[in-house]
């Protein structure tokens, strides 16, 4: 009987990181179902902007009120994460406050937790008023009706629900110290929870079963967190790092040359090439490759990252032209989908063991108004606080558009048959081009 | 006002300093082309060993490649590299962003190599060289504000090289509340100076020249043949072109040594 707790506990640690690990691994799986990209280079740089961007949080303060808050939260988020290890000592092995024999300093960290917790509660609360009662358009734009408006909400009053049990189980704990109960021995400090301790109440049998219970629904809560982790923005806590690490290091203005095209057009201009040479590395039964993207798989590795790292913050879109001046295109909306695609993608490979064909593509739900709506400004790669490229898509999406269905605006078709035959995207004539001179 | 070619200039075996890439706006625009005289008008003025392409000269490509069509942009690149690399070109100037950015970092890849500036560099280092000198005239204490172009600041993070140029100039120097890395696009990037925008409730120069006219300039200055079409545009839609003017910052360092 004495022992059930704790092998409850141990049971809903296994389940709880088990189907942690499990969702991890769809994860890796599904990113990797993009195209290869080397992204080894550099690795001093990469961890010079790991660092900054995604530990160091340099992008999110260029907003300052958004970008104090969420460092607040994240910095309690990480160091009250300290004391989950001891919640998980004393439930494995039913002690209490195990760390207590380090004195002074378990006083100095439980007192600073509370703090932070503190901290939390109070910026998650700023968090919600400004989703909710100041509503802040980007907060509000299309997109963020139905799942990832709730998810947001689920976030905000997740962390509100875990700091507030953790509060309420120190002031139990508080009390009961006090009254010298059995197993709670006197440690830590309580600057925060000794106000909320008064309103407890004061029979040790009660406060037991506060104290056991915040603790109980605090764990279990973390457990649950953890594993929403997987269906939410709130990934962006663990793919912040990498997402930050393998971002594209070249000045924003440089687009990729598409390396297949590249040889067919050094055939196409060289005159001696021999026209039916078999092309070198390519294998003949290999299905030609498609140019530019139609669907999630047809985007690297990076760029599905990138996907799933959104936080669906919303700053690329607040920052688009296009979007301010109310086109369809909203940047965000562009991760958001080809998250949503590549997770259909992955459910359809755990239900059939393999890809079957589903007729469904990317370009579906991201239409051709959005994708002819940019400008390549770069203003929403500039502004992303975990270095985002949602141009880069867009850009994929356009060649898929013009190379394979040559379905451009009609303007635009004029415009590249010019440049074709006269060098100029106007229909001037080459032999003009000097004319300005003499003009 | 001198103009040499390339071919010209091989003609009587000599190599310039530098190749001046015009661009097609440049080339053809009317507005665009007023930027193109500014600057060689400069450029002549500081002995600068300069030539053009002239009629060699074709489009870079860029509109063709922002607009997803890879095979035309590396047609068109491959046909120019083959062009600048017979004339055994090592630096090229230009005073479009766009051409710039292409030549500077999509044409490396491809065999191009070259040390690529755009002109508000260029003639900054002119005048640090002691090559040109400039006094603000009849600019000195007006006050300009700079419209950053999207393929030369966000692109290719320059933002300082035309603002010295302004600096020189004794201008008030005035901000836009989007400025440098958070300034607002013009709305012609990305092929859109070549198609209709799409369904909107408002054109992007349109709110771009609102900017400029929060800060009451009395200049607007570009250095993006792009960005100056938009902006104009935008000044006409305020019907403000009698208070506001649009230029080029080589206009405006032209305009001040009355070139
Ligand atoms: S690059 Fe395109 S999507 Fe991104 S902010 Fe500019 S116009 Fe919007
Ligand atoms: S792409 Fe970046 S800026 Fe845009 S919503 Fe996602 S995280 Fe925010």
């Amino acid at each position: 009987m004495h022992f059930i707790p704790n092998i409850l506990f141990a049971i809903l640690l296994v389940v709880g990181v088990g189907f942690f690990v499990k969702n991890v691994k769809k994860i890796i799986r599904n990113i990797k179902l993009g195209k290869d990209l080397d992204r080894s280079d550099n690795s001093s740089e990469r961890w010079k902007n790991m660092i900054n961007i995604a530990l160091g949080q340099s992008k999110m303060v260029r907003r300052p009120v958004s970008g104090i808050l969420h460092i607040i939260v994240y910095a309690g988020f990480i160091i009250i994460n300290i004391e989950v290890i001891e919640i998980i000592i004393d439930g494995l092995l039913g002690t209490h406050r195990v760390f207590a024999f380090a004195g002074g300093l378990y006083d100095f960290l439980i007192g600073s937790f509370e703090i932070l917790a503190f901290l939390v509660l109070i910026s998650v609360v700023i968090f919600w008023i400004r989703r909710m009662i100041l509503k802040i358009p980007r907060f509000w734009n299309k997109e963020m009706t139905s799942w990832p408006k709730n998810d947001a909400l689920n976030i905000l009053y997740f962390e509100m629900v875990l700091m507030s049990l953790f509060l309420i189980m120190n002031a139990a704990d508080f009390n009961l110290q006090q009254l010298g109960a059995d197993h709670y021995i006197e440690a830590g400090s309580f600057p925060i929870s000794k106000y909320i301790a008064g309103w407890l109440p004061q029979s040790e049998g009660a406060l037991i079963f506060i104290e056991r219970s915040a603790w109980w629904i605090h764990v279990i809560g973390i457990f649950i967190f953890l594993n929403y982790l997987y269906y939410s923005k709130h990934l962006h806590i663990l793919l912040a790092f990498p997402n930050t690490y393998y971002a594209n290091l070249k000045p924003k203005g440089e687009l990729d040359n598409l390396q297949s095209v590249t040889n067919e057009v050094k055939m196409m201009l060289d005159p001696n090439a021999d026209p039916f040479a078999a092309p070198a590395e390519t294998d003949n039964d290999a299905e030609p490759e498609k140019f530019g993207a139609s669907d999630a798989t047809d985007l690297t590795w990076v760029q599905l990252m990138n996907a799933y790292t959104c936080t669906e913050c919303g700053r690329c879109t607040s920052v688009c032209p296009a979007n301010q001046t109310g086109k369809e295109l909203s940047p965000r909306a562009i991760m958001m989908k080809t998250r949503d695609r590549i997770e259909e993608i992955g459910r359809n490979i755990d239900k059939n063991g393999s890809f079957i064909e589903d007729n469904k593509t990317l370009l579906d739900t991201i239409s051709n108004e959005e994708i002819w709506a940019c400008t390549s400004c770069n203003a929403c790669v500039d502004a992303c606080p975990v270095n985002i490229d949602p141009l880069s898509i867009i850009i994929d999406l356009r060649r898929y558009l013009v190379m394979e269905k040559s379905d451009a605006p009609q303007e635009l078709n004029m415009t590249m048959t010019n440049i074709e035959n006269n060098g100029a995207p106007w229909q001037y004539n080459q032999m003009d081009r000097l004319n300005w001179k003499d003009e | 006002m001198k103009v040499p070619t390339m071919a010209e200039m091989v003609a009587e075996g000599k190599t310039p300093e530098v190749l001046f890439w015009v661009g097609c706006a440049g080339s053809y625009d009317d507005r665009a082309k007023k930027i193109t005289k500014a600057f060689v008008k400069l450029l002549n003025k500081a002995n600068v060993d300069f030539a053009v392409l002239g009629t060699e000269e074709s489009c870079t490509g860029d509109p063709a490649k922002r607009a997803g069509n890879e095979f035309l942009f590396q047609m068109q690149a491959m046909t120019n590299i083959e062009v600048l690399n017979s004339y055994e070109v090592k630096k090229i100037v230009t005073a479009c962003p766009h051409c710039f950015n292409t030549l500077k970092n999509e044409y490396p890849d491809l065999g191009g190599n070259y040390q690529v500036l755009h002109h508000t560099e260029f003639l900054k280092t002119l005048l640090d060289e002691g090559r040109l000198t400039v006094e603000g005239g009849s600019f000195k204490g007006q006050r300009i504000t700079f419209h950053d172009p999207c393929y030369l600041g966000r692109a290719n993070d320059i933002y300082e090289a035309p603002r010295d140029l302004l600096r020189k100039l004794e201008v008030e120097l005035i901000e836009m509340k989007r400025c440098k890395s958070e300034g607002l696009c013009c709305g012609a990037g990305g092929a859109q100076m070549f198609k209709d925008s799409e369904k909107g409730d408002k054109e992007i120069f349109v709110e771009r020249t609102e900017d400029a006219m929060e800060v009451n300039p009395s200049i607007i200055a570009t250095g993006c043949p792009f960005c100056n079409t938009m902006i104009t545009d935008g000044v006409k839609n305020k019907e403000k072109e009698g208070e506001i003017k649009v230029l080029d910052i080589a206009e405006i360092i032209a305009s001040a040594e009355d070139l």
